[in-house]
């Protein structure tokens, strides 16, 4: 009996593909296992390979297998493409309409997926008829696929949620008649628990909703549309709005105005929409205003790969900026860490005044996760230093109101427009206290000094979190979505015996200098992960003093997330 | 009640005889027409030498960046719906770098008055060619005159089906007045295009100049502001020199009244956090 199981389903874009994997992926869930799924897709509606890789275990884990254990093939196609990876004696079941043909290593059951889905009523049923096959395979009932099925289709009427249950079944039985049911391919069971399954961009968007955001400026882009598309649901309910923008630089715009105006704003966006917004990010910096922006890495630069996965925008969200600002950026790794990560990013914006990037990666934003429960009060909502109307007349003191007050943390007093007493000026332009602009030598070297103050010598709690041996030889830095494969590489390393660690960062600016320093004590190696060319991550280390004498970097920059296995196998080369 | 003088900050920095001083007399003069306290007055601006009203009018002032003062205005105006919200810049603010927002915030209709110091010149940059500069204008960057065809604005608006669409000159602040007052009320985007001479840079399209030719529309009793295609003639016909509203849709809802459960209270006053019973509801969609 297998305590864990890869299952993938392959077929051409459009046709059911994402449909089937979420079905499937679901239905497991609610069963109690812990499931991780990635789709590999491209950048086109209908036609060319996609595919959904479906992990199944009784524990958490946040990768993909290094194998496929049983594969699901809409055509010859995916077979092509993915049979090398599945492991020896595998399965692969393919519809028997396009006469598959499979390799030596893997046991091929041809199914007549199509037919029996025509015989149950509609030829597009064949993803069911899939999913009863692999039922067979797994040792699972096909009831497990009832619930889904039904919630799916209760609209369309109950005959069509029968013709789909019984598509389901058949494939069961067919695959059984075929000799399909290997007790060794059998799931354990899992306990039952319904967790929480969602991907990143839903745990942000839910994240935001907890921590009282009330406008999303947003222009659509892969991987971060989810976002907009699910607060655009669920505003209404609470109170809120989603504007569609005309560009990124509108919607950059609008979080700021909407943040000056007093409400919690943020923006989401991918590469080229950050690069968009650069000048106005150093706006809200040097107004010292609140804006939150959600940054889903894909392959770039410009167009890039716009469906693949990468982590290539740290520098840009670093220094794209032209100018001096102070500036945040986050950097969650987990689905459970993208939700509290929100409330975070809101509440650092609004104490420290300034812009705030959460960035995530396309593995970390689209793949469907179980996920822990998930507690409205994690999430604080702390709105920073604002002086209400009571506070006023004492703090204007006549004047106009001085929004820009020097003081010794470098923050200052915000109000909103529309409270009596305060008003005052915002300007992008050099200024007074009260927000005049004044280009003297000396207000200039005041200001940059109060910007700067409020983010000197801070690193934000826990932005590299340690795990492992406390007397590791060799240290594997992270960042983002690589947190699962990092992990089970160290696991894997420590069960043949090696001592290793795993520092993962979960900010990079501030940069975590004495955090990191920390993390690499008494490490004789270290490698740093990242998904990028030219090993960015590795650069801001140098960049900022964290030197190691014995660093070096594992790189992947093709698109596809980084397996456990490979970060296993180069640490190997090393040792 | 507040008079002009709560409306007033400090001197302005303009060249003297600059159009902007007409635009923000006319600016102050209708905020104390419509009743409106200082406090609950918002003006965002580009950058530009119009771009400095948001910090002569005395309001809350909001200097965003250059080319952007409409997607600003239009979030602090979504932020809180209590305030009277105003975007305001230059030809080039708005009619060159900031061109799409202009077509996107008239489809979107949010209720902000926008108000463009048209004076055909960059003048902040000291005499650039400007989109609305006439073919010819003798300028630094087009010595031997402009060659590109002019942005027409009120065109644009109504073709876009701009809600309210109004010209006015800064030779006349008590007219322009009386227009940006009618452009408040409108519920809605609207666009008030301000022929706002440049006596520094642009010789040509002087006080003298317009005093000569505009005709205004507000006078002229045949004059129905509610046809559009009527409008669109006869604002070719003068070769776009009328003053006056234009246009005017009364039938069209504001983004805040048609967007689906856009909430009454304004956004900014709402209680962030959700209540037990809500997180809970939105959270079973993941089970
Ligand atoms: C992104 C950017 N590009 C260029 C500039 C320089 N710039 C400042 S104002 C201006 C043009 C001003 O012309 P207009 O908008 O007509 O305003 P006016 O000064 O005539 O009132 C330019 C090009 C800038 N501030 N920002
Ligand atoms: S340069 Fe022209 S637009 Fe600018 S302040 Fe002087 S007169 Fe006015
Ligand atoms: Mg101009």
């Amino acid at each position: 009996m297998l305590e864990q199981l890869s299952w993938k389903v392959g077929g051409q874009q459009g046709e059911g593909v994402e449909s089937t994997g979420e079905t499937f992926a679901v239905a497991l869930n609610r069963q109690g296992y812990y499931v991780y799924s990635f789709r590999h897709f491209s950048s086109r509606i209908k036609g060319g390979h996609s595919n959904d890789k479906v992990r199944v275990s009784l524990k958490q884990f946040r990768a993909s297998a290094d194998y496929t254990d049983v594969l699901l093939a809409f055509d010859q196609e995916s077979i092509d493409l993915n049979a090398a990876e599945v492991r020896e004696g595998g399965i692969v079941i393919a519809d028997e309409k396009f006469k598959p043909k499979a390799p030596d290593h893997v046991r091929l059951f041809a199914v007549p997926l199509t037919k029996i889905a025509e015989e149950c009523g509609s030829a597009i049923m064949k993803n069911m008829v899939s999913l009863g096959a692999s039922a067979c395979a797994l040792g699972l009932p096909v009831e497990i696929f009832a619930e889904v099925i039904e919630e799916r289709f209760r609209r369309k009427g109950q005959k069509v949620v029968d013709q789909n249950m019984q598509a389901v079944q058949r494939g069961f039985d067919h695959m059984k008649e075929l000799g399909g049911a290997d007790p060794e391919f059998a799931l354990k069971p899992a306990d039952g628990t319904r967790r929480l399954f969602m991907m990143g961009n839903d745990a942000l968007g839910l994240g935001a909703l907890a921590a009282g955001a009330r406008v999303m400026p947003a222009y659509p882009i892969t991987p971060a549309s989810d976002v907009m598309e699910y607060l655009i649901k669920k505003f209404p309910k609470v109170g809120g709005v989603v504007v569609q923008t005309e560009d990124e630089i509108a919607a950059i715009n609008m979080a700021i105005g909407a943040a000056y105006g007093g409400a919690r704003a943020f923006t989401c966006t991918s590469g080229p929409g950050l690069s968009l917004m650069m000048e106005a990010i150093g706006l809200a910096g040097m107004t010292e205003t609140p804006v939150v922006i959600i940054d889903t890495q894909r392959g770039g630069p410009s167009t890039g790969l716009p469906t693949k996965q990468e982590q290539s925008d740290m520098l840009a969200a670093l220094f794209g900026t032209h100018g001096e600002i102070p500036k945040i950026v986050l950097n969650p790794a987990t689905t459970e860490e993208c939700f509290e990560v929100m409330g975070k990013a809101f509440n650092l914006a609004e104490h420290y005044q300034c812009p705030v990037i959460v960035m995530t990666d396309l593995q970390l934003s689209l793949s469907k996760q179980t996920t822990e429960p998930l507690r409205l009060d994690a999430i604080e909502i702390d709105r920073g230093l604002i002086a209400s109307e009571e506070d006023l007349p004492q703090v204007a003191g006549g004047e106009q109101f001085n929004r820009y007050q020097f003081t010794e943390s470098g923050i200052s007093a915000r109000v909103f427009p529309g409270t009596k007493g305060g008003i005052h000026k915002v300007t992008g332009v050099e200024h007074s206290t009260n927000g005049r602009p004044n280009e003297s030598a000396t207000n200039r070297r005041k200001m940059v000094e109060k910007r700067a103050r409020k983010l000197a010598g801070v690193e934000i709690p826990d932005s590299v979190v340690r795990t492992g041996d406390a007397d590791a030889d060799l240290v594997v830095v992270g960042i983002g979505s690589n947190i699962g494969s990092i992990e089970e590489a160290c696991d894997r390393l420590r069960a043949d015996g090696h001592k290793v660690a795993h520092a993962h960062i979960h900010a990079i600016l501030p940069f975590p200098v004495t955090q990191l320093q920390q993390a690499l004590q008494g490490a004789k190696t270290v490698v740093v992960v990242e998904n990028n060319g030219t090993g960015q991550l590795r650069n801001l280390m140098n960049f900022f003093g964290v030197h190691h004498p014995n660093l070096s970097s594992y790189l992947r920059y093709d698109g596809m997330p980084i397996l456990p296995v490979e970060i296993y196998d180069h640490i190997k080369g090393l040792l | 009640m507040s008079t002009m003088k709560d409306f007033k900050a400090e001197k302005p920095t303009w060249c003297p005889g600059c159009g902007d001083f007409g635009v923000l007399n006319a600016m102050q003069r209708a905020a104390v027409a419509l009743g409106l306290e200082p406090e609950d007055v918002v003006v965002v601006s580009g950058i530009g030498c119009s771009g400095k009203m948001s910090q002569h009018f005395g309001g809350y002032g909001l200097h965003s960046l250059h080319g952007r003062s409409l997607p600003t205005a239009q979030a602090v105006k979504l932020a809180n719906r209590n305030l009277t919200v105003f975007a305001a810049g230059g030809d080039g603010d708005g009619y060159g770098i900031g061109m799409g927002h202009f077509i996107h915030a008239i489809r979107r209709n949010i209720d902000i008055t926008y108000i463009v110091m048209d004076n055909h010149i960059y003048g902040l940059t000291t005499g650039q060619a400007s989109p609305t500069s006439d073919v010819g204008s003798q300028t630094k960057t087009s010595p031997r005159g402009t060659v590109e065809r002019p942005i027409e604005p009120l065109q644009l608006a109504l073709s876009e089906r701009c809600g309210f669409v109004a010209q006015a000159f800064s030779g006349d602040t008590k007219h322009m007045a009386q227009v940006i007052e009618r452009a408040v009320r409108h519920r809605g985007f609207s666009l008030v295009n301000v022929f706002s001479p440049c006596v520094t840079f642009n010789k040509v399209n002087s006080y003298e100049f317009y005093k000569e030719k505009l005709v205004n529309l507000d006078a002229d009793p045949a004059y129905d502001c509610h046809d559009r295609l009527a409008a669109m003639r006869r604002v070719a016909e003068a070769d776009n020199l009328v003053v006056g509203v234009v246009y005017e849709d009364t039938e069209q809802p504001a983004y805040d009244d048609a967007v689906y459960g856009y909430p009454e209270e304004p956004l900014a006053h709402l209680e962030p956090r959700l209540s037990d019973a809500m997180y809970e509801e939105i959270l079973a969609t993941f089970r």
